[in-house]
Parts: C-alpha cells; structure tokens; sequence
C-alpha cells in the first residue's frame, strides 16, 4: 500500500478518492516577532482507509503543526493561508467551528504525547472516556458507562470496573496513554491522530501500547496518522512514512524502502546519524549546519546548505515532490546521489 | 573503548537511597513511614578508563544513583569509594572535582545569567584549577575541545542551540579535570541527528583525556555505541553487568532480555503481530514485591522466586557476567509455572506517588 | 571513502544560528521596553512627579513652612497658583514639598522589607527544614495582624518621626518579600545548574548570591512596585491620623486633614494633595504592570 499520487477532482464538494484524508498544498504561517513564519509550507499526503502514516521529522520540521492544522487546534498565533484538508472528501479548511467539531469524535480523534495534561485531573476516566459517545453518539449514562468498561477491556486496563471510577493521576503513564486510546477510539472514528504518544514512555511501556495500537487500527480498520521522530518506531507502526524538513516534504513511500533505501539526502542522514539498535557503526555521521531558520529558509532546496551533494541548480530551484515511477516520491533533484552512497555503504565490508 | 583498565576507580558497596513521601507530618499520624526506595542496596565497581552504562526505566534508580556516586545525594546505608579511599558523606571539595556531572535537560543546566565565560571562570578561581593568570587561556582551551569558539565566551546560553548547550555543559564538566565523567541522559532531550555530534565528542573526549564515563540512558542502542560495560537496573537493583556485546547477544536475565526484545528496529515491520516483551506495569517503587522484585511480570517465574530475592551473583565460566537471577545461569524450565505473575486486582492502582494512593 | 559521502559532522563551531521556531519561553525579556504602554505612560507619570519634587526649591520662592497670617486662606492667583492655607503657607509650595518628602520615605521603606525579606525568605527556600519553619512561622505570625493595625499601632509605641515610620513598615512590610522569593528559589533550586554549581564544589553562600538570586529577584522587584503604592498611601494615612511627621513639615497626609475643615470654601487645600497621592500611586501602578509584563519569561 504505497501513499500514491494524490489525486485531483472537482474544486469544491466532497470527493471520493478512496482515500479517508487527503492533504494538499497546505501552508501554516505564525506571526512571531521575527517576522512570519512559515512552519508548514506546501505540504501534501494521502492516507488511505485502513492504513497508516508516519510523519517523521526532527523539532521545528513542521510535523505538529501539520497535525494540529488538520485537527483545528492551531495556537492562535498561528493560520492555515492555503490548502485543503479532505477528510473522506469534505474540506474541513472550508467548514465553520462547530461543524468542525461535530467530526471531532466520530471521525477524527487525536492522542496526544502528554497524558498528564490531556486528561482532565478533576473528571474520573470512565467519566471521560463516556463523555465522547454521550456528545456525539447520543448515547445514554448507562449505555455510554457500558461502552467505557468495553473499551477499557479493549486497551488493556486491569480491573476495568474499579478503574472506572478513579482519576487520571491515580495512573501509571502507561494506563493514562491507554486511557486517551479508548477516548480516542470511543466515538469510532475513521482516523486517529496521533502526535509523539509514546516519545515520554519508558521503551516496555511504549513497546506495549505501539503493539495496542496497531492492533485495535488493525482490527477495526481505523486509518492512522502517526508523528514521531523516532524512526523505528514509524517502522513498528505504518506502511507509510512522508519526512519532513523545514516545513516541507523531503520524501515520501513506503516505510521500508523509505527508511532502508532512503531516496533523499536528509533521509539518508537521519539514518545514519541515528544510533540504531542493528546497525552498530565505528562512529555515527551527524549531519552537518544546523536547521533552516522558518523565517527565511534557504532558497531553492531548503536541505542545500547541509547538503553534500548540493549543486547550482539546489540553490535556485523550487524542490516539490516528484513522484517517481515506483510511486515512491523524492524532492531531491539528485537523488540519484543518495542511491549511489547508500551503494557505496553496502559495497563497504 | 581501549582505555579499559581492570583497576576499580569507583565503587559503591551496599548503598541504599530512600525518600519520604509525603509530609512527614502525616505520616506520622498515620503511623507508617512512606518511604521510597529508590536504590536498595547496590554493589557497583567502575573500572579506570572504561566507559558504563547504566540502564533502566524510570523508577529503576539509575538517576539516583549516578547522583549519590557523584556525592549530589547522601546514601542512607553503604559506601562509596574512590580510588581506594572511602568518601565521606559531606565530601570536600578537593573530591568533588575528581567526579563531575553533565545533565539531561539543556535548557535547565546553564544558569541564565551567566556568560560560558563567566561560569568557567568562577569554577576555575574556587578551585584554583590553574594560576590567575592563566584562567582565560584554559577557558578557551576548553571551548576548543568541546568544538566551540572563543567567541562564545561571552555569549549567554539562551543564543546557543540545544547541542551547543550540551557542549558547553560538558566543557563546564571538564573544567575541573575530574577523572570520572558521570553522564545523565546527556543526549535523550535532543533532535537525532544532533546526538550524533554529542555522542562522537563524549567518545573522542574519553579516548583522548583517558576520561572514565558513567553514562544513565534508557536507549540502548545509545549504549551499544559507546560502552564497554552495562549495568542493568530495576527497581533499585542491579539485576545484570556485563561487557557491551555479551548483553546484547547473550542477556541472562529475563528483564534484560523483555527489554532488548522492546526496542522497535528500523528493520520491524507493522504487520508483525507478537505479544509485547514484557506485559504489566512495573510495581510501585513503595511496595516492592518481596523475593526477586521483577517476578511479577517475569515470563518465567517460579515458585522460589516469590520467596528468595536472588543475588547478584556471576556465572560459573566468566566472573565479567553477573546476573541477579535464579536461573540466569541454568537452563531455563521449559513452560512458565502453573503459579502466573501476581494477580492484578490486589496490587495498588497505580506507581504513581501520591500521597492519597488508598491502602488495599 | 568515496568521494560523494555525505561528511562527518565538523568538530568545529556551528555559528549561534538564528533560533529555529521553538515554542519555547526564549528569555526573561519578552520585548523591548519602550513597547510596553503601561511602562511607559507609568514612566511619564512619575518622571514629570519626580522632577517636579526635586526641582521643588526651583520652581517656587516660597518656603513650605514659613507662615504668612496676613495672607491666609487666599484663592488661587498669579501669585499662589493653589492659594494658600490657613496660616498663610503657599499650597503649591506646600504640595512640591510634601510629596518629596513622602516620596523620599517611600522608596526607603520599600527598600527595608524588601531587603530583610530577601534574605529570610532566600534562607528558608534554600535551607528548608527547621530554618523554613521558624521564618515562616514569623510570617504567619505577622499576616495575622491587618496592615494598619499593625503600623498604627507600632507607629504609636514609637512616636512620630521618620525613624518609626521606617522601622513600623519593615518590620510588617518583609513578609510578602520573604514569601515570594522562598517560592521562587523553591522551584529555582531544582534547576539542573544549581545541581551543577553544587556538584562543582561551590558554597552556599555563593550559590544563593551568584545563582539563585539573580534569577529570581525579578519577582520582587515587581512586588516592590505594588508595595510602594500600599507604603505612600500609609505614610499619607499616618500623616492624616497625625501619627506622621509632625507639623510644621508639609507632608501630603497632614495637608488633608488641615484642610478638611474648609472643604466647603477652599476644597483645593484638600483635594490637590489627595489627587497628587492618586497620580503618583498610578504613576507607579503603571510601572509595577509594565515591569511584569516585560520581566515575566516567555510570550
């Protein structure tokens, strides 16, 4: 399941291409006292129904806030200034508030990295986990507790009936990240969101709750937009990933052929600069220079200037993704170049 | 990595931090202590030159540890040696300088209001690391050695990036020539491809100053980059050490091996549908299950494991592998017992510390 | 190596780079100070306040104390812009001169708690333990007692004058500077460079003055501004209950008071001195909000 070309139908109204969202062109500007930022800038992805996406990228790529514009909880600094966001076909970008809202829940649903903070510290868990299905599912007291206890049996929460009744901070990390699981799921939505869930979990906690999630998405066919920095995690969890640098897409595929067979040079690096369990190496490669200032980014290729195999045309050309026959996708004008290092690594003994 | 030497520089003997939880006042009425054993009687020996990890989860200990060795905190019971020499509790200053610590967090390390220069110079005056005259010349060594300029002496941490800051961190460490470098998590709060840079310099620093480091992570692959040995920690024991490769491929504890099983490799694939390493949560640090303290989420644990807590002890072919574990050296039994893990519902709800936490 | 490799990361400095987008408090300042309206009209305010007071004996002839029963309780004129009061003193004089003197005891007695409160406060934070309960059981001790009660009743044991206007006001003024800056180095002690300062080796003494110090008095100085406004309004008060300076010296507090009785024809010799407390009291509001607003972390 490649996160194919995404694909163009009438302006305006809902479009059915198979796929539950659609991301296109999307710019995010923040007006900061430096001037404007431009976090997300030309950004375009598919997710298709049942699948999974990884969205990679170090901090200040672009990747939360890509998220966060997708979801409608922009900080207020911040504005979407163009694109569109289809989910199952309605632009959400074209939408009112409240209509908005009405998707948030049944649709689309967000698990956050912090459970301490997302969690209402006042409200018991059964009581927020039914909150959801009694809103948006019109479900009553009773039926909405029923759905809780099923839901908490579903992620793994001990002695759900006890549980039920106790407040967040009586959780280990790990059952507060279960928790937002089931308030996630609660509605069955088609999509979740899901932004560095497991960056601040101990390694057996977060391998537990990646080996949940991609079950329950499995088993209900729930399609998945994961947001991480963490590369083996994206392979753990999705078919596909899109790496972002400097606000833009630098690359986007598979995840097995992205992350083992990168086909851009920031890609590349990120690897290499990783210190993988596998791949024990005399001495890691950071990447050289440090990221693009969002303000005023390079022109022409915003990875050039910590690019090795940078050329003129880098420093002046627009670098969109292109969609490569295998449907992969690369922005890099040379990629080529990458394929051979990659060549040059294996031929090494 | 050559450094190693077989002399033991560091050592800690039996020692064992706790800390109350909750006022003291209501614990007294309540009648019972709540106290938090964070490292319960640890024995640990740190080679000159070599580089050891110390690993765990949170709640292992590792952190607190690594602070009573640096002599930050005061061990309740046991020792700490230094180069032969047991180190008083308040130790002096001239023992202070021979171990020295670099942070996780960049952004907390570096006092806002101080230039780099500025807190090289105070570290070097009050202790007198080199003559008067001589301090801005050290200095700018210094800043050369973590890959730093001279012009950054006079610039304040808030312009430095987070790598940067971790440079100077470890500049500010080495500025009293300690001889042991103890590492907290220095690399975990950074972007990935900036790791790289800091790990490289730990590694270059410790090959070329014959620095002996400690270094606290909870990432593996971290450790199999940079270390001759490992300590594994949970719940404030050792429960394995052992030389780099020998934990990587042949763990002899079963919390070793869950954990090695739960790192996500560039190699994993999402279709893959196996059970997690290791299921539950770890117990409460306040209510530690007597016996081996890993047994309740140990996928082998038999009977003696409830009522004898296994020592550290080595194999019987390599004095270099310890394990705390009854069947770490034996063949394992061929099926769990028919006695699972402690059953769940009586255990408390939650590690969290909390001084509401009912008592079942 | 081949020659198209990406290299291994330079050893040597990357420059300070201009900061990435970090959502992220990125210092104590949050913008420069003359953007701040409050600031500023609050710095307009007392500079034209201050330099009046100071410029007092400049501007007027007059002697804020000599008396004149010939020209008493005229209106104002040309001559006596405010008039004069009822033995004949200038009230414009009278006005300049008070509100130097009361602005003069002010900032010292802002200045008094505030230092005690430091370091007590700096003591309990740091040390904790039984240092902590003994200072803060002296706070609970003094919060117990309203204010005015307190000052009033200080003011009284000691007599008028200058002194125990400054001793009433320290003794009961320290606390809320102790209990700000002991919150503040309670979280400011956790810091990793605290850690760090201690694992280097240096002392207490040091830490708290180079490190913890510095980093926390922002707070109290932002107090201090909210303190100077409550301590010039009970100098006034003391002045008008004739617990103040004692007479013949003009002083805001007193003013008022005399003037009461001829509120009905000269409300100027009360009121102005009234309305001059509320300017310099806003004047400083102001200041202490501006302040915030530029010295607390982050957007």
């Amino acid at each position: 399941m490649s996160a194919g070309p995404v694909s163009t139908g009438p302006v305006g109204g809902p479009v059915d291409t198979g796929m539950i969202l659609e991301v296109r062109d999307l710019r995010v500007r923040i007006a900061s006292r430096r001037g404007v930022v431009r976090a997300v800038d030309g950004v375009s992805f598919g997710v298709p129904r049942g699948g999974a996406l990884g969205l990679v990228g170090e901090s200040g790529s672009g990747k939360s806030m890509t998220l966060r514009a997708i979801l409608g909880v922009l900080p207020p600094e911040a504005q979407v200034t163009s694109g569109e966001i289809r989910l199952d076909g309605v632009d959400l970008l074209q939408l009112k508030g409240a209509e908005v809202n009405r998707l948030r829940g049944p649709k689309m649903a967000m698990i956050f990295q912090e459970p301490m903070s997302a969690l209402n510290p006042v409200m018991r868990v059964g009581q927020q986990i039914a909150e959801g299905p009694q809103i948006h599912l019109g479900l009553g007291r009773a039926q909405a507790a029923e759905r809780a206890l099923e839901l908490m049996r579903r992620v793994g929460i001990p002695d759900p009936e006890r549980r039920f009744r106790a407040y967040p901070h009586e959780f280990s990390g790990g059952m507060r990240q279960r928790v937002m699981i089931a308030i996630a799921l609660s509605c069955d939505p088609e999509i979740i969101l899901c932004d560095e869930p497991t960056t601040a979990l101990d390694v057996t906690i977060q391998d537990q709750i990646l080996r949940l999630l991609t079950r329950l998405c499995r088993e209900s066919g729930v399609s998945l937009v994961f947001v991480t920095h963490d590369l083996p995690v994206v392979a753990q969890v999705c078919h596909d990933v899109a790496v972002m640098y400097g606000g833009q897409l630098v690359e986007r595929g598979e995840v097995r052929e992205v992350l083992l067979d990168p086909r851009h040079p920031y890609t590349l690096g990120l690897v290499r600069s990783a210190p993988d369990f596998e791949y024990v190496r005399e001495s890691l490669v950071p990447i050289p220079g440090s990221p693009p200032s969002l303000v005023s980014p390079p022109s022409g290729c915003r990875f050039h200037p910590r690019c090795a195999f940078a050329e003129d045309d880098c420093r002046v050309s627009d670098t969109p993704l292109r969609v490569l026959p295998s449907g992969r996708a690369t922005a890099c004008l040379h990629y080529e170049r990458t394929l051979e290092a990659i060549e040059a690594d294996r031929a090494r003994p | 990595m050559s450094t190693a030497s077989e002399e033991v520089l560091l050592s800690a003997t039996g020692v064992s931090v706790s800390f109350q939880v909750g006022s003291a006042l209501a614990a007294r009425f309540r009648g019972q202590e709540r106290l938090l054993h964070a490292v319960d009687g640890v024995d640990l020996e740190v080679r000159r030159g070599e580089a050891l990890a110390l690993v765990g989860e949170s709640g292992s200990g590792k952190s607190t540890l690594a602070q009573a060795l640096s002599g930050l905190i005061r061990p309740d019971s046991g020792q700490i040696s230094f180069d032969g020499r047991v180190l008083p509790a308040a130790r002096s200053r001239a023992d202070r300088r021979r171990i020295q610590m670099v942070f996780q967090d960049p952004y907390s390390s570096l006092n806002p209001r101080l230039t780099v220069g500025g807190m090289l110079r105070e570290l070097l005056r009050v202790h007198q690391v080199v003559p008067r005259a001589q301090v801005d010349e050290f200095s700018k060594e210094l800043m050369a050695m973590v890959g730093l300029g001279a012009a950054d002496l006079v610039a304040y941490p808030r312009q430095f990036s987070g790598g940067q800051r971790q440079r100077v961190a470890i500049a500010r460490a080495l500025a009293l020539r300690p001889e042991v470098l103890v590492a907290d998590e220095p690399v975990s709060a950074l972007d990935v491809s900036v790791q790289a840079t800091i790990l490289n310099l730990l590694q270059q620093l410790q090959a070329e100053l014959g620095l002996t480091l400690l270094l606290i992570s909870h990432n593996l692959a971290v450790v199999r980059h940079l270390c001759d040995r490992v300590a594994v920690m949970y719940l404030g024991r050792i429960v394995e050490v052992a030389p780099t490769e020998q934990i990587f491929s042949a763990p002899r504890h079963p919390y070793t091996r869950g954990l090695l099983e739960a790192i996500p490799r560039l190699t994993d694939d999402v279709g893959d549908d196996r059970k997690p390493a290791i299921a539950g949560d770890p117990p409460s640090p306040l209510r530690i299950p007597g016996g081996c303290r890993f047994r309740t989420r140990c996928p082998m644990a038999q009977p003696v494991c409830e009522q004898s807590d296994p020592a550290l002890g080595a194999a019987p072919d390599d004095a270099g592998h310890l394990a705390a574990c009854h069947f770490a050296f034996t063949p394992a039994p061929l099926s769990p017992a028919p006695l699972s893990p402690a059953p769940l519902s009586p255990a408390p709800l939650s590690p969290a510390l909390n001084e509401n936490e009912r008592n079942d | 190596m081949s020659a198209i490799e990406i290299p291994p990361g330079p050893a040597g400095p990357e420059p300070a780079s201009e900061p990435v987008l970090v959502l992220r408090a990125e210092g104590r300042h949050a913008s420069r100070w003359y953007r701040q309206p409050a600031l500023v009209a609050g710095l307009a305010i007392l500079a034209v306040v201050v330099g009046l007071s100071l410029a007092a004996p400049l501007i007027t002839p007059y002697s804020p104390i000599a008396q004149n029963l010939n020209d008493s309780l005229l209106g104002p004129s040309s001559s006596h812009l405010l008039g004069t009061d009822q033995l004949g003193r200038d009230t414009f004089t009278r006005l300049l001169y008070g509100m130097r003197l009361d602005l003069q005891i002010a900032f010292i007695a802002v200045l008094l708690p505030f230092l005690l409160g430091i370091v007590l406060g700096s003591l309990a934070g740091y040390f904790g333990g039984w240092v902590d309960s003994v200072i803060m059981r002296l706070v609970d001790i003094v919060v117990a007692f309203p204010f005015y009660v307190l000052i009033i009743a200080l003011v009284f044991v000691l007599g008028p004058g200058k002194g125990s206007i400054f001793i009433a006001i320290t003794l009961v003024g320290w606390v809320a500077y102790a209990r700000i800056i002991r919150g503040e180095i309670l979280v400011a002690k956790r810091q990793d460079y605290i850690t760090a300062a201690r694992s280097g080796g240096l002392s207490n003494v040091r830490i708290m003055r180079r490190h913890l110090l510095p980093n926390v008095i922002s707070q109290g100085f932002i107090y201090g501004m909210s303190d100077i406004v409550q301590d010039i309004l009970a100098i006034v008060t003391l002045g008008y209950l004739g617990l103040g300076i004692p007479p013949p010296t003009a002083d805001l507090g007193s003013m008022i008071n005399d003037g009461q009785n001829f509120l009905s024809t000269h409300w100027q010799l009360t009121t102005i001195p009234g309305l001059a407390v509320v300017v310099v009291g806003l004047g400083l509001s102001l200041v202490g909000d501006g302040l915030a607003d530029l010295l607390r972390p982050g957007q």
